[in-house]
């Protein structure tokens, strides 16, 4: 569905993804995992358009997107919900999720994903008219999970949604991105807790300084092997971890 | 009685003309963060636009002579196309410029339009006669008010009514309500920039225009510089309002026609001279008072 391939990134001369490459399948749930700094957050806003890679490929459906401007992507459907919940503040919670649906013509599907967003979000339908900006922290990253999907999206992706929130809030929202994953959605999820990682995952990516340092499915990986792939060690025959530079 | 009337027409109807300039700048400044100084000269072009393009001091009317509605429609199309053109041959291939960047970019825009002006109409001030019946004074409850200012104030609020419903009702008004809080993220969400920066210079172009008819017909002078103290104007009313803000402009534009109203009455014939002074002495002051401004825009400060 989505495949990205070895792309860079740099800020002015700073590079801060090298190389980094991944795909999902449709219907997965992958989660990009890797400490502060690794380029998660910078693979997903180039993914969205808001950065151009200086080498690589992604594309979508097979079709090559990079380098097409935000609102062209997100027109060809990927949903980006960018890391720090960027809720419209002054805009209601109801006009919050409409300007996800202002581009689609397919007026009575909008309408029935507007009342399926309201019903996986219970709480944003008691709190329709009130401006985005006065809702908590864990209501705001509901709206703006719910808002990403009004695009009706071919791929969604959510950067660090966990950022701030009360572990148990966190939990509400991995249970509707999991629920989402099994009616058919396909999210590409960034996480800085691996634990969080191979509790929701189908498929895991480790990233650490700009690339990809482990990946495989989240029933075959350990904490352990993750463990070792965030932090860099590696296991040595002597059983000595070393730390890599 | 009737004096007091009569100021507070005064001060309402300069007042005006400053909102309707500060919400053309105002607008761009929300969702582009520039500071559009050329939008005085889009004015300024408006009340040209009015008389056959010659550099003879004596103007012949031209647009001016249509039928009423065929005039105003005409200098709203010419206006609102030359801020679309401004913004696509000057503006749109800076964009995400710094905001410095931009505004200095709008001066060279002003400057350009100006000598353009003067190369075609020539420096000196012309004579426009339009609508000479709204000069006539009608008697409101025994009052007695020119018409021209019940127009001006009655044009204003028709105006900010339907700016405020486009704003709230319409899905473009929507967009770029979001465009100006989170650009990128409304952009993420299918936004297209191109659209809703269009729109925002219509919509000023469409608002200079109608000062630039409101403007000509209270001075009946034109020069190549006319815009330009309604711009500055605006652009205090801007600041003092809350740069970004729609209400804060409105409000930002009545308190400085208020102003201007109040130290006109009561400053000695001896200082009235140096009112200009007073008016922005008073302006440091609510600035003093309120750095942001009366309205705070939060998405400009954490962005600019
Ligand atoms: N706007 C920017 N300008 C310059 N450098 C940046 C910018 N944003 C990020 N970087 C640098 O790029 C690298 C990757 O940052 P990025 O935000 O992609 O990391 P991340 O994996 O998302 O980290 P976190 O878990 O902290 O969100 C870092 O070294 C960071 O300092
Ligand atoms: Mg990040």
């Amino acid at each position: 569905m989505l495949e990205v391939e070895t792309i860079e990134v740099s800020y002015g001369r700073i590079p801060a993804v090298r190389g980094l490459s991944f795909r999902v399948d449709k219907g997965e749930l992958v989660t990009i995992v890797g400490p502060n700094g690794a380029g998660k957050s910078t693979t997903m806003m180039t993914i969205a358009g808001a950065l151009t890679p200086t080498r690589g490929l992604i594309r979508l459906g097979g079709v090559d997107i990079t380098g097409k401007r935000p609102e062209e992507i997100a027109r060809l459907g990927i949903s980006f919900v960018p890391e720090g919940r960027h809720v419209f503040s002054q805009l209601t919670v109801g006009e919050n999720l409409l300007i996800g649906a202002d581009m689609r013509r397919d007026r009575a599907a909008v309408r029935s994903d507007y009342d399926r967003a309201l019903a996986y979000f219970p709480i944003l339908k008691e709190r329709l008219e009130m401006p985005g900006g006065k809702l908590s922290g864990g209501e705001q990253q509901q709206l703006v999970i719910a808002r990403a999907l009004m695009t009706r999206p071919k791929v969604v992706l959510v950067d660090e949604p966990s950022l701030g929130l009360a572990p148990i809030i966190v939990d509400l929202v991995y249970d509707i991105l999991r629920k989402l994953r099994d009616e058919g959605s396909t999210l590409v999820v960034v996480e800085q807790s691996t634990h969080r990682a191979l509790e929701n995952a189908d498929r895991i990516y480790v990233v650490r300084n700009g690339q990809v340092t482990l990946e495989g499915a989240s029933a075959k990986l350990t904490d352990k092997d993750l463990e070792n792939a965030y932090f860099g060690f590696e296991d040595k025959t002597d059983g000595v971890a070393a730390v890599h530079f | 009685m009737q004096g007091f009337i009569q100021h507070l027409a005064d001060a309402l109807s300069l007042g005006s003309l400053f909102a309707l300039t500060a919400l053309g700048i105002s607008l761009l400044f929300g969702i582009m963060r520039l500071v559009n100084f050329a939008h005085g000269d889009l004015i300024t072009i408006g009340a040209y636009a009015l008389i056959v393009p010659s550099s003879n001091p004596n103007a012949v009317m031209f647009i001016g002579l249509w039928p009423v509605l065929d005039t105003i429609i005409a200098i709203c199309a010419i206006v609102v196309a030359l801020a679309i053109l401004c913004e696509r041959l000057a503006f749109k291939p800076m964009r995400g410029a710094n905001p410095s960047v931009l505004m200095i970019a709008s001066f060279a825009v002003s400057y350009f339009l100006q000598n353009a002006l003067i190369m075609i109409y020539g420096s000196r001030p012309k004579g426009v006669n339009l609508w000479p019946a709204l000069a006539q004074s009608v008697s409101v409850g025994g009052v007695r008010l020119q018409l021209l200012q019940i127009v001006t104030i009655v044009t204003t609020l028709v105006l900010l009514c339907g700016l405020t419903l486009f704003l709230r009702r319409s899905a473009i008004g929507r967009q770029m309500r979001a465009a100006s809080e989170n650009f990128m993220m409304a952009r993420f969400l299918g936004v297209r920039a191109n659209l809703v920066i269009a729109a925002a210079f219509a919509i000023s172009g469409f608002f200079a225009a109608v000062v630039s008819l409101l403007y000509v017909v209270q001075r009946g002078t034109i020069t190549y510089d006319f815009g330009v103290p309604l711009v500055m104007a605006a652009f205090v009313a801007t600041v003092i309002g809350g740069m970004g803000s729609v209400l804060g402009a409105v409000l930002g534009g009545f308190l400085v026609g208020f102003a201007n109203v109040f130290f006109q009455v009561v400053l000695p014939m001896s200082l009235r001279g140096d009112r200009d002074a007073f008016v922005y002495g008073f302006v440091i002051l609510v600035l003093l008072v309120r750095p942001a401004g009366l309205i705070k825009v939060k998405s400009v400060q954490e962005r600019v």
